[in-house]
Parts: C-alpha cells; structure tokens; sequence
C-alpha cells in the first residue's frame, strides 16, 4: 500500500498545483501510515530529487519524448503501471485539464473510486471520507470511498506546502504503453507561452464586457503585470473573441480558486460567480453601485475601470518590488 | 453515424442550493431541473451532424421517470429515440457502467456528452465509458467535424488548444463553443411526443463512492467598499489586512 502522486510537468517544470499534490498526497501516506511516490512523466531538466522537500519519498520518472505532449489515454497506461509497481491504493492528481481527463481513464482502468475537486485532507478515521466542491462551488459534499483503490482529484489553493530539506529517490520507469493510445494524431497546437497559467495562479485579475473591447485590455493587462497575476474574463467576452476561450471563467469555464480575484466590469451573474467563489478574497471594480457581484465581494470600489485600473497599476508598482 | 447523447438531470444554473434530512439529501423544492449545459451542446452538435451527414441519435438517461420532460425535449430539438435507465445515478462509474452496457448491444460510432454535469462536476462518466468500451476518449472538445471514418477535434488544453484526427469509434466530453444551444420549435414539440421513449432496468455493479453529508459554504462576511477617490489604499488593504499580496 502507499499513495502515488501524478505531478505534471508544464514546459519542462513541475507544476505549482502538482506541488500542492504532492504535499498533499503526502500527508495522506503519512495519516495512512505509508509511503508517499511521485510520478513525473515526459522530458525534464528539472531536479527531480528536490521533489522530498513535499514530503515524497520516491520519484518515478518516465523519460520519454512521445509523452510530451499531454496524452491523458497513454498517461492513464503509464499511471495504471506505476500503481501496481508501488502498489498505491491512494492516487492524487491536481485539477487542471489534462489531470480531470487523466483521473477520468484511470478511474475506469483500475475500477477505482475517483472524487473530483477535493478541498481538504480525507477523514480516515473510520473508512476513508472526503469532502469535494459541488454544484459548482455552491456547496460542499463529504463523500465515503469504499474498499479498493481511490483516486482524488485536489482543487488549488486548499493546502499550504510546508517545505522540508528532505531529498527523494528518482527511478526512472520505463512501462510499456498500449499503441491504440496514440491512435489520436495531433495536427496543432497552439499555446500561449510565458503568460502565468490561470489554474495555476495565485492572482485572477478578470475583465467582462464593462471592458468595452479587446482594444481596451491594455490597462487590465498592466495590472496583472503589476501584480504577477494572470488574466480571465467573463463568458461574453469569449464569446465576443475579445479575449481566448481558455481565459473563460464560471460555471461552462474555468473555475478558479486563487488567493486574490480581482473582477473588472463584471456584473456578477450566478454562472459567473460559480467559477470563482473558491477564491480567498474576491474585489469588484464596477461602475453600477446595484451590480450583484459586490454582494460576493470581500473588498468593491464603484467606479470607472478605465479610471480605477491605472491608478492600482501605479500603486501596486510602488508598493511591491 | 449512429450517434448516442448521454444526459445528465441537474439543478438549473441559478438554482439555490440547500439540503434537507439532515443535510443529507438536496432539498429540492422549488428546484429547477435541466439537462446538464453542457450536454446540451453535445446534443446540439449530435443533431447538426446528424443533419450534415444522416444517421441517428439516441438521447440516454440514467434517471427516474422524474427526468422525462426533459428527454422529451430533447426529443423535440432533433433526437430521434431515447432510453432511460430506470436507477438512480448514484455515482459516475455506476452510471458508466449503464451506458456501457447500452453502447456494448448497439454500437455508436459517436458517444457525446457534457465534459462535466454541473451537480457533481466530476468530469469522469466520458473517461471511464471510454475504457469500459477500449474506446478514445478525449475532452474537452470545443470543436468536432467528421470527414468518412475521422474525427477532427479541437479540444481545450491548458492555456490553449489542441487539433487532434482520430478514428471513429469515439467518447468525447464535450463544451462550448460545438454548437449553439437549440430551442425546440413547435413542431419539434409536436414530433418528441410520438418518438420512441424506451425504458430499461439498470445492469450491474454498485458504485464506488457515496456522498454521505452535505454543507453549504460559511456565510460571506459585508462587503468593504473603497471610495473611488481612494482606490489607491485596495493594495495596502489587500498586504496588510487580507495577506493576499
Ligand atoms: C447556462 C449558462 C452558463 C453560463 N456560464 C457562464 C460562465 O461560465 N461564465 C460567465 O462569465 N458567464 C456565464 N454565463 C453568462 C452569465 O449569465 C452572464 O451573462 C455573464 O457572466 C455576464 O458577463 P459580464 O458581467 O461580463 O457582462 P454584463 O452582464 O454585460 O456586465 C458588464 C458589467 O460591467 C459594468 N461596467 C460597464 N462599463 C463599466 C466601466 N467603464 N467601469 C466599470 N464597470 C463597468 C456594468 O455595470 C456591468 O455590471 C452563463 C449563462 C448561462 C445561461
């Protein structure tokens, strides 16, 4: 028995949600009074050995190039062989989209028990228990696995890592891979580079269609920028192709939970809010005093983005270096 | 193409959510309830296609009879034929298990449904039919075209997307943009109601997971509103009072 973590690489790194994985998945072993493996598949540079300092004290690592791209069919062959080797009866894998369609295949590969959007470390007291986001954040379920192997999929943002000087063995792994899970040719790719990556961030600075046009993103960009935050939008304006469908937030888009959401003309609809009201706190630049957003709010200002933006773009210039 | 659309039952969109029994059951009164959005635009997709290429589609529910309004209408905007499994869903892989063994006896060369019901938001029904059937699955496609025996898909990856060709037989999750959301026209009305709505007992297993208790969120404390003349003092407040910067 032990638990295996799926730590995702993005371009070539470990990702800050598979961070919060892992000390996550940790934990658990720990509570379980097991071992806790991570496992890393594709090409990296990265020193994977630093993973200890999460608490795992294993690293399986699959080198190979065809896994560079994020093939949620051949990632679901290789986690199923890494769950027999290490004999895992815990799997935890971060949210983000190729984790959700991972935990998908492997939940059906292994005949395991898969919960989505787990918010907080399980209640293993008596029987394995979990408490999950639901109705789209509108509420929480606390939900019994039952025998066999379990799968958690883990919302960002619902742990803190506490970091150690411990140091993880890396193995590399080399398990044989069906073919049928590459009969899917990949044509293109398209993938906005450098940017901070929405489901990873701790700052959302968010614009809807108070916005007025995608040629006014500018001052909302130099915002995020300030604030090392990443930029989403309302659904309208990825209807409208202001903005990139993956910047899409609510309930048909991205849910978010970061630190920080910072809503700009944005009126606040239900849908919209589903998608962030995991976020610690939520602020709302809106020039309608009556915009239901504020009643979500944790800080608002009634006003003018078009005014409000550069003046907290030049104070979060002076006040954070 | 032989199409078959699964559908899930949920709570509408703006529906408030609470619990009764002890927190133990949704409270469903004065709840609204709706096919899932976005298996409604793989529905839409299924009938365009449909359109564009002949064929069938099926719409499958794993439900009780309660759900039957919302089969009809599905029915209405261009479905052909319909299957409810008489059970409770009581969790994703109790509900594959059931359009598994449906897909097993009739052999769809599409099987669409939403990337996610929005009850649960599990995301897993596509995947785990996809390995009960050995089939591709992939999601979330926002974009499908079907050429012969291929698939073009565009589906969403992490800050971007990815155009994938892939060979039919296929399970895909799908969401916006595929197709836009029909509303059923009189006569489509009129049609859903002589279309064959078949009922069959559910097969197999019991489900892995239960939810056992619910909660709500704690409540959202007042709102501090900033005067615009003063907008300046959200960073300071954001450092020093909320520690989020
Ligand atoms: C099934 C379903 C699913 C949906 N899913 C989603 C979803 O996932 N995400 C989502 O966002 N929406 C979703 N919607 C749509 C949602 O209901 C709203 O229509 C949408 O969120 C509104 O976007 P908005 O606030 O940007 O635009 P609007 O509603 O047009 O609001 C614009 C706001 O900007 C303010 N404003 C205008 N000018 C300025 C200015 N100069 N300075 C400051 N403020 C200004 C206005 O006061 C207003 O409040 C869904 C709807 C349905 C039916």
């Amino acid at each position: 028995m032990s638990v295996l973590i799926f730590a995702e690489l993005d371009q070539g790194e470990v990702k800050v949600a598979s961070l919060e994985a892992l000390y996550y998945g940790a934990n658990v072993a720990q509570e379980l009074q097991t071992s806790a493996t991570a496992l890393v598949i594709g090409t990296t540079s990265a020193d994977l050995a630093s993973l200890g300092q999460y608490g795992v004290t294993k690293v399986l690592h699959v080198s190979d190039e065809k896994l560079n791209a994020a093939n949620a069919l051949a990632y679901a062959s290789v986690l199923a062989a890494a769950v027999e080797v290490e004999q895992a009866s815990v799997i935890v894998i971060a949210k983000s989209s190729l984790g959700d369609t991972l935990a998908a295949r492997s939940a059906g590969k292994l005949k395991a028990g898969l919960v989505s959007n787990v918010t907080e470390l399980p209640d293993t007291s008596n029987g394995f228990r979990v408490k999950h986001s639901i109705y789209t954040g509108k509420a929480f379920a606390i939900t019994e696995m039952r025998e066999g192997r379990k799968i958690l999929t883990l919302k960002k943002n619902v742990v803190s890592p506490e970091l150690s000087q411990a140091t993880a063995s890396v193995e590399s792994f080399s398990p044989s891979i069906p073919e049928t899970d590459f009969v899917a040719k990949v044509i293109q790719t398209e993938k906005a580079t450098g940017e901070i990556s929405l489901s990873d961030a701790d700052i959302i600075v968010s614009g809807g269609r108070g916005m007025k046009g995608p040629e006014h993103w500018k001052p909302l960009e130099e915002l995020a920028e300030a604030l090392h935050a990443a930029t989403g939008c309302s659904k309208p304006v990825s209807d409208l192709d202001w903005r990139p469908h993956h910047e899409h937030i609510g309930q048909t888009g991205l849910k978010v939970s970061p630190n920080v959401y910072i809503a700009c003309g944005i009126s606040g609809a239900i849908q919209h809010l589903a998608g962030v009201n995991g976020s610690k706190v939520i602020v709302v630049i809106n020039k309608d005093p009556e915009a239901p957003f504020f009643k979500a709010a944790d800080y608002g200002i009634v006003g003018d983005v078009f005014d409000i933006l550069p003046r907290l773009t030049k104070a979060a210039r002076e006040q954070l270096v | 193409m032989k199409i078959l659309v699964c559908l899930s039952i949920v709570p509408d969109t703006t529906a408030k959510i609470s619990f009764t029994d002890g927190d133990t059951k949704l409270n469903k009164t004065g709840v609204q309830f709706i096919a899932g959005p976005y298996d409604d635009y793989a529905l839409s997709r299924a009938v365009d296609l449909k359109e564009q290429l002949g064929g069938t589609v099926t719409v499958l529910n794993v439900g009780d009879a309660d759900g039957e309004p919302i089969i009809r209408k599905a029915l209405a905007v261009g479905a052909d034929d319909a299957i409810r499994v008489n059970a409770e869903p009581r969790d994703a892989y109790f509900v594959a298990e059931q359009i598994a063994a449906i897909a097993q006896r009739e052999s769809y060369d599409l099987i669409l449904m939403g990337r996610e019901s929005i009850d649960f938001n599990g995301g897993q029904v596509h995947g785990i039919v996809g390995e009960m059937l050995g089939l591709p699955s992939y999601s979330p496609v926002m974009k499908l075209e079907i050429t012969g025996h291929t698939a073009q898909l565009t589906r969403e990856i992490e800050g971007g997307k990815e155009l994938l060709e892939a060979p039919l037989p296929l399970v895909l999750g799908c969401q916006e943009p595929i197709a836009e959301w029909k509303i059923p026209n009189m006569r489509g009305i009129m049609t859903a109601r002589t279309k064959p709505l078949n009922v069959v007992e559910p097969t197999g297993q019991d489900s892995l997971t239960q939810a056992t208790r619910f909660e709500l969120p704690p409540a959202k404390g007042a709102v501090k509103m900033i005067p615009a003349a003063e907008a300046e003092t959200l960073i300071t407040l954001l450092r020093t009072e909320a520690k989020v910067l």
